[in-house]
């Protein structure tokens, strides 16, 4: 990934980039929270742009620049499609989860003032009588824009290392 | 339940394979626990059925292009590395230097001009042949190999491999029968239907690990009955439903299977499909692109999920397609790996189409991850609770293809098969 001091046709100061990391980071403890509480409606209405694209999909896929998505959404319609199926019609053992992120960075600000920039993050999963494992560990590479004062995600790929997913992958991360 | 026989009556009766356990004298509709459970039925399985005569699915052709080009895999549970030889056949070897018998080859994939082991650098060339030992005739007039050491001799462990439209087979046996006699003419048609002879292009792939036993993957896909019943999106959108146009194909040997059901056909949905859980009338797509079709396939099915005994299944569900290559890890679970593919014509749209549709399969789709969890159900049941069998007599003690999804006829076929190669009769 560029570093910021190299890439894009805006260089904001200093100042505005620990401005921007601030409020990614607020956002993305907002972001786990919402999951952690198994809260899909919100996670599909308040964090994206209408036109969103959502994408899970392992470290390998995206380094060979193959296309394919664990979870795979254009746009919001297909976002809450997504929290119906899981909240409402899912059948999957009951479970814990915890999300964590970090290392939020901004790695470019575009001249149409799109915030591009990656953070990490783990899921811890628990089941009933089963010890707590690390479920996933990756990278968001997001691209942030402004709507009405607020940061939404215009793509979120979450690109994860962990190759190997513990059976299934009930919930987005 | 009835009460099961204990397997404690060991000791080698004759055609039991010297293993002790028999089947039980019901027949095959139960299953007893211990094929889900026992090392001893596994290290057995691992013998006669993976590295019996049988070919195990590797990949497909479109994986590895070029000479040189590689992936590791596996047949069974054993790694193996896929490779194009120089003079572009496909060959199958061991991940296992002939030396000391450390894997060789790390990288997922890549491409290389020989294999070179990272411990002591022994050089195989494509093909597998040992071309290279450091040192070979010692240092100084002192060590090295004796003079009667052949390259020949020591060369990687090669499988027999076959290859048909582009999917890659491979055995350790000899004595395998040609794959179209394995897989029979009714097993041949389905396949061909999806591996067409197009060029493939791959989407991607997805792993993971299913905590439970590596034949109830099969039995998965030969059990038409929950398919009705556990997945909503089937039933609710009609791509499997109760009264629908549907078969589920058994192969003469009754190791195979297609379960096969049409869109659209049925003129009603039945008031006990209204009744099912799974029958969610409230349900309206936001995005209802997921279950468009592009019809693009001979023959009457919208949905063929195709299972290749021991390790492979084809799935075409409308037009997400892939394989799955079942990898066992001992009684308790398997690893899947998944390879979402296209073909080379798709359009840009056509392969936004299918990954978009991909949401339905793999471990997250909204099909694909509910067998995942029903299958750690079934084993964390019948693992940990007091030994028992199961009970599958949906449709009397019929076997071999059934036409209506309320009969569990192929998983008796699959286990009538199952216990003649296993020795358990």
């Amino acid at each position: 990934m560029m570093a910021p001091e190299n890439a894009g046709a805006v260089q904001p100061n200093t100042a505005a980039l620990r401005e921007f990391r601030l409020e990614i980071e607020e956002f993305n403890v907002e972001y786990a929270r919402v999951l952690d509480e198994f809260d899909l409606v919100r996670w599909a209405e308040d964090f994206f742009t209408e036109d969103a694209f959502y994408r899970v999909t392992g470290r390998e896929n995206f380094e060979a620049g193959l296309p394919v998505g664990l979870i795979y959404c254009e746009g919001k319609p297909m976002l809450k499609d997504r929290a119906f199926a899981v909240l409402e019609t899912t059948t999957f053992a009951p479970r814990y989860l915890l999300h964590m992120n970090s290392n939020a960075r901004v790695t470019q600000v575009g001249a149409d003032e799109a915030i591009h920039a990656q953070s990490n993050y783990m899921v811890l999963e628990t089941l009933v009588e089963d010890k707590t494992r690390i479920f996933q560990a990756g990278r968001y590479l997001d691209t942030f824009v402004r709507q009405d004062g607020r940061l939404l995600l215009k793509k979120r790929d979450c690109v994860y290392d962990s190759l190997i997913i513990p059976n299934s992958m009930i919930f987005p991360v | 339940m009835a009460k099961k026989k204990s397997p404690a009556s060991k000791g080698a009766a004759p055609g039991n394979g010297g293993t002790g356990y028999k089947w039980p004298d019901e027949g095959f509709t139960v299953i007893p626990d211990w094929v889900y459970t026992s090392d001893e039925i596994y290290a057995r399985e691992l013998e006669l059925i993976f590295e019996g005569p049988t070919w195990n699915f590797v990949g497909l052709e479109a994986e590895i292009p070029n000479p040189g080009d590689f992936r590791r895999t596996h047949a069974g549970a054993r790694p193996v590395v896929m490779v194009r030889d120089a003079d572009g056949a496909v060959r199958v070897v061991e991940n296992r230097c002939a030396h000391r018998g450390a894997e060789l080859c790390r990288p997922l994939s890549g491409s290389v001009k020989e294999f070179m082991c990272p411990y002591h650098q022994w050089t195989y060339d494509l093909a597998g042949n040992l071309i290279g030992v450091p040192f070979r005739r010692g240092l100084d007039g002192e060590g090295g190999m004796t003079d009667d050491f052949r390259n020949e001799e020591h060369g990687l462990r090669k499988l027999q491999v076959t290859t048909r439209n582009g999917v890659v087979f491979a055995s350790y046996s000899d004595a395998v029968e040609p794959l179209e006699d394995y897989l029979g003419a009714e097993m041949i048609e389905t396949f061909d239907q999806t591996f067409d002879g197009r060029e493939i292009r791959i989407l991607g792939y997805y792993r993971n690990t299913i905590p439970s036993n590596w034949k109830s993957y099969h039995e998965n896909l030969k059990d038409p009955y929950h398919a009705t019943l556990l997945h909503a999106y089937l039933v609710t959108f009609g791509l499997f439903r109760a009264g629908q146009r549907s078969a589920m194909i058994v192969d003469e040997v009754g190791r195979h299977g297609v379960i096969a059901s049409a869109r659209g056909d049925e003129p009603e949905i039945k008031a006990e499909t209204r009744e099912l859980k799974a029958f969610r009338e409230d349900m309206v797509l936001q995005d209802g692109r997921i279950m468009d079709l592009v019809d693009e396939f001979e023959g009457p099915w919208t949905v063929t999920m195709q299972t290749i005994w021991p390790n492979f299944i084809v799935q075409r569900e409308l037009n997400t397609l892939g394989t799955r290559r079942i990898v066992p890890k001992g009684p308790h679970a398997f690893d899947l790996h998944w390879t979402m593919f296209g073909y080379a014509a798709d359009d840009d749209e056509m392969t936004r189409h299918r990954l978009r549709q991909g949401n339905l399969m793999g471990p997250s789709g909204f099909l694909g991850a509910e067998d995942g969890e029903a299958l750690q159900f079934v084993q964390d049941g019948l693992r940990h609770s007091l030994p028992s069998q199961a009970f599958i007599g949906l449709g009397g003690t019929e076997e071999g293809t059934s036409t209506s999804p309320i009969s569990e006829s192929a998983l008796r076929s699959m286990y009538r098969y199952y216990s003649e190669v296993m020795g358990l009769r």
